[in-house]
């Protein structure tokens, strides 16, 4: 199964478990939870189903392209329902053996994770899916995003796509995967990693960095109190991603590492209470919605 | 009639190591709600995988036990006329009990009714007494998940509940309780229905869920002691991995893989570490105990295509070492001097400076430990502690233990050797963070000792500077575990030391110059240690001893060796009566004001009997204290029983003349001093 293969398959097939078909959101980020399609829609009583594939940037984890196992830029499936099936687990069972994995000739464990992410003020219960002792997918009950209770209860289950292409493709390294006939993840994705890594460990300006981070920090703060979410939070993951380039550049202290975070976290926490006025207003359609198909 | 009874709590997969907690307080909760419904039951047993908390009970009674009560009616006077004959009073009393009025009873004035309640049946009582079971258990971590209301620790999928055959029925988070329960995830058809609670075990075993966690235990341990033999090794089973991977398989099979023989080059550590605490598997060891190439791993599921599962395993223990591989290469590009040099940019606690200035201050201290310590460390031991207290936190900063994070201290000893440091220096770097858990050994070397004796002040004294004296739960850097390790080193090593001293350079090191800062400090510290002192003695000692040599806790070895030499001294003959005599003394002592003694105002022969015996004991007990003799002091002390007890027999203390009551007062004064040198015999419990 090819790259871009184990993407239809994954998409096809929670889209045909009613799941909208997203796509990744245009500003850099650090996990597709952060995508708004997550980070915001989750918020609320309104009924979400997604799926999308979401590039995920973590400067520090780059390696020039020289690591077999490790990218400044990974991709994920990520699925939300809300609220959480009661046959999720067999849902996701499921979801693997489209794409090639039957669960009778693995090992297919759920391993306690708790997943948290103190930017976002955000925290959930689940596991980590191992296959055979490999990590495959994070599954999570969110509990809080936006340091907002999650109710009813949204599931999130976020594939790591690299991995399991080179698993099923039985390949060592990850420029090696094969993405589409006679192109493979290296052809396609290789000098990037290395002229990433590169700005992100030698080349940035930790000057402007920082600058750029107070900036998008005030604009997010003036958007937010004129009420406009959207705009508003494309500055908090600005924020973010700067935040995680000093961090990658060696530039944050440990003590002023908390601070930073806290200085996120807020903006998000001011999104997300945003968002719950701004649906309330609006009477909740998706509720409704989902009312009118029921009846 | 009894029936044997069953709950079934399906759910997704529970956290490994929370489910010994379950099944021990689901058992209690159990055993208490059948106790108080007045249901009678034989054995409770709880069983549980990761997808099930399930509940056993043997021989339970079919119905609440019956029971009798007098409920007391009116008084004689009023229940029962002249003739002797109930009135409408007591006969109205017996209606109201449904009881007939010649089963009343009369007793000291008044009429009883006998009430017999026949018990409920069981199943009705236990469909309203599971929910509130189910809901009282309590976890570390609770979820909410759909849209209920409801939390627990994962979702519940489906309930089981039978009473012999019969469905006992109940709701709990949208879930009916029935007899189906759900087998294997993978080996079986999926749902199976529970005939009895007396089939539940082995229906559960023909769904290929082995489901008592003992049986289970038993075959897992088995398998991979027979895989390993097979490749001819012997497998390190530790509890806390076999307990961890027991409650994360529902049907186990072990099965062995292989690594590559170069990845044996590392430290056995960086080998073990990914395998064992990232991956949950187990090491293989030669008959030599030289680890092997092979790890064992335990799978949830039958023995069909092995071979995948093992080659999947394989290809990930390999991507885990070669990562290793590549963190010990980058490391060894520089020695552990080069490394401490970047520990100047790693804070150590906020507004407490770098790392870097941590290990100049265990510098310092340890060789203030070495010096204060004499003749009991030899110049050799000196130079390696303080070698070692120089580059003890360098491998912070590596790569594997910034990968590895519970390898602090072992790459340092491993990187210290390849670096040619010597190998007591080396074994210190590692020692220095002994205790690393309760029941964890101690340093071994002289200069480990030193270290870790250093490292835990500094690391105390610097969180206290900050404020952050540990409270209730809160003890985020583990302080009183590090505490501890210190009492039980000085009482191991016998080394006789002043805390106040090093405590007191600790804060010269750390910059705290404020004087009422340092005051708090000292006290908090010597609270803070009194509190471990106490943990430490008191499985083996009389908690009135430790009370009575507790203040005293800046030398804690000279403090558990009174506590021992006290307890000695009470096995004695006399002890009681001298107890008494040095208490007498204590208490008018403390109406003293001064302990100068006057010799010219000593008139009467009691008086002077006991002055004399005091300057010759004094003299005798002094040096027995000072070479911590406390059995041969406490001997000497009891020599002056008898001169007190003729003292307080024929001299009257509380003299009319002011001075000589004065001198007679610091005369006692005097003794107790010398009694308060070994205990404050006032907190001793004697009759």
């Amino acid at each position: 199964m090819k790259y871009q293969e184990l993407i239809l398959a994954l998409q096809k097939f929670w889209t045909d478990k009613g799941c909208v078909l997203g796509e990744p959101y245009d500003i850099e980020k650090g996990a597709g939870t952060m995508n708004p399609l997550t980070f915001l829609k989750v918020l609320g009583p309104e009924p979400w189903n997604v799926v999308y594939i979401e590039p995920s940037r973590r400067p520090a984890d780059g390696r020039y392209g020289d690591n077999p196992n490790r990218l400044y830029q990974h991709h994920q499936i990520q699925m939300i329902m809300k609220p959480s099936p009661d046959n999720i687990q067999e849902l996701y069972l499921d979801s693997l053996a489209a794409i090639g994995i039957e669960k009778e000739k693995h090992d297919i464990r759920f391993v306690e994770d708790n997943w948290e992410s103190p930017t976002l003020g955000a925290w959930g219960l689940g596991w980590e899916v191992w296959l055979d002792g490999m990590e495959i997918t994070q599954f999570t009950y969110f509990q809080q995003v936006g340091s907002q209770d999650i109710k009813p209860t949204a599931v999130e289950i976020t594939y790591g796509l690299e991995r399991l292409a080179m698993y099923i493709q039985g390949v060592e390294n990850v420029f090696d995967v094969e993405w589409a006939a006679g192109v493979t993840y290296g052809d396609v994705f290789h000098q990037n990693e290395f002229e990433q890594t590169s700005y992100a460990f030698d080349l940035s300006d930790e000057k402007l960095l920082f600058d750029l981070f107070e900036k998008y920090e005030a604009e997010a703060v003036r958007v937010i109190k004129l009420g406009y979410v959207h705009p508003a939070y494309d500055y908090v993951l600005k924020c973010s991603h700067t935040f995680n380039l000093l961090d990658a550049r060696g530039a944050i202290s440990v003590s002023e590492r908390t601070a930073f975070i806290g200085r996120v976290r807020k903006l998000a926490r001011m999104c997300a209470e945003e968002y719950l006025k701004q649906r309330e207003k609006l009477g909740y359609p998706l509720l409704k919605k989902s009312a009118e198909v029921t009846a | 009639m009894t029936k044997n009874f069953l709950l079934e709590i399906g759910t997704e997969e529970i956290p490994a190591h929370v489910m010994p907690l379950i099944l021990v307080q689901l058992k209690d909760l159990a055993e208490k709600y059948f106790k108080d419904a007045r249901i009678s039951a034989g054995e409770f047993q709880t069983l549980g995988t990761p997808r099930r908390i399930s509940l056993l009970v043997k021989n339970v009674a079919e119905s609440q036990a019956d029971v009798e009560e007098e409920k007391r009616g009116p008084s004689v006077k009023i229940a029962v006329d002249a003739k002797g004959n109930y009135t409408k009073a007591a006969i109205g009393f017996a209606r109201g009990q449904k009881i007939s009025p010649e089963d009343l009873i009369t007793r000291d004035g008044y009429i009883y009714a006998v009430v017999h309640e026949s018990g409920k049946k069981t199943t009705e009582i236990l469909q309203t007494l599971l929910p509130k079971m189910i809901c009282d258990l309590t976890f570390p971590n609770n979820m909410h998940w759909g849209s209920l209301d409801f939390k627990f620790i994962r979702p519940i999928r489906w309930l089981v509940s039978l009473f012999g055959d019969e469905v006992i029925p109940f709701e709990v988070a949208s879930v009916c309780s029935g007899r189906i329960s759900r087998g294997h995830r993978v080996l079986s058809q999926g749902e199976f229905t529970v005939n009895s609670a007396d089939s539940y075990v082995s229906d559960c075993e023909k769904n290929f869920v082995i489901v008592d966690q003992n049986q289970r235990r038993a075959m897992i341990t088995a398998q991979i002691e027979a895989v390993a033999k097979e490749r001819g090794g012997k497998a390190e089973i530790s509890e806390e991995l076999l307990e961890e991977v027991l409650y994360l398989v529902e049907y186990p099979t072990a099965l062995s893989g292989d690594f590559e023989i170069k990845y044996l080059n590392l430290p056995p550590e960086a080998v073990i570490t990914p395998m064992r605490d990232h991956q949950r598997y187990f090491p293989v060891k030669d008959l030599d105990g030289k680890l092997m190439p092979i790890f064992v791993t335990v799978r949830n599921g039958g023995r069909d295509y092995l071979d995948i599962v093992q080659h999947g395993n394989e290809r990930v223990l390999k991507a885990r070492l070669e990562d290793a591989q590549f963190f010990f290469n980058e490391d060894r590009k520089k020695n552990l001097d080069e490394h401490r040099e970047k520990l100047k940019t790693v804070v150590f606690q906020e507004g407490l400076g770098s790392v870097y200035e941590k290990t100049q201050r265990l510098v310092k201290l340890s060789e203030k430990i070495a010096d204060l310590l004499g003749e009991k460390v030899s110049a050799d031991e000196r130079k390696n502690a303080i070698r070692a207290a120089e580059i003890s936190k360098a491998d912070l900063v590596t790569g594997m233990v910034t990968e590895f994070t519970e390898l602090q201290g072992v790459m340092g000893r491993e990187y210290a050797k390849l670096d040619g440091e010597n190998s007591e220096v080396a074994a210190a770097i590692d020692e220095h963070y002994m205790p690393r858990f309760a029941g964890d050994s101690q340093p071994k070397t002289t200069a480990g000792k030193i270290l870790s004796f250093a490292d835990k002040i500094d690391n105390i004294v610097a969180t206290f500077s900050r404020g952050l004296v540990p409270t209730g739960s809160q003890d985020p850097f583990a302080l009183r575990r590090q505490a501890l390790g210190i009492v039980n080193l000085l009482t191991a090593a016998n080394w006789s030391i002043h805390l106040s001293e090093i405590v007191c350079l600790a804060m010269d090191l750390l910059k705290v110059t404020d004087k009422v800062g340092r005051e708090k400090i000292q006290n908090d510290f010597a609270e803070f240690m009194k509190l471990r002192v106490k943990n430490v003695l008191s499985p083996s000692t009389r908690y009135d001893v430790i009370d009575s040599v507790i203040d005293d806790v800046d030398d804690i070895f000279a403090l558990t060796l009174k506590a021992h030499a006290l307890e000695q001294f009470l096995a004695t003959p006399d002890a009681v009566k001298n107890v008494q005599s040095f208490v007498r003394v204590g208490n008018l002592a403390k109406k003293a004001e001064s302990d100068e003694i006057d010799e010219k105002l000593i008139t009467l022969e009691a008086e002077q009997v006991l002055y004399k015996a005091f300057e010759a004991i004094e003299v005798v007990a002094g040096e027995l204290i000072d070479k911590k003799d406390f059995i041969g002091a406490l001997d000497a002390l009891k020599k002056l029983s008898a001169p007190i007890d003729s003292f307080f027999d024929s001299v009257m203390v509380m003299d009319e003349n002011l001075e000589i009551r004065k001198n007679r007062l610091a005369l006692l004064k005097s003794v107790d001093n010398l009694f308060k040198k070994i205990a404050d015999f006032g907190k001793l419990v004697v009759i």
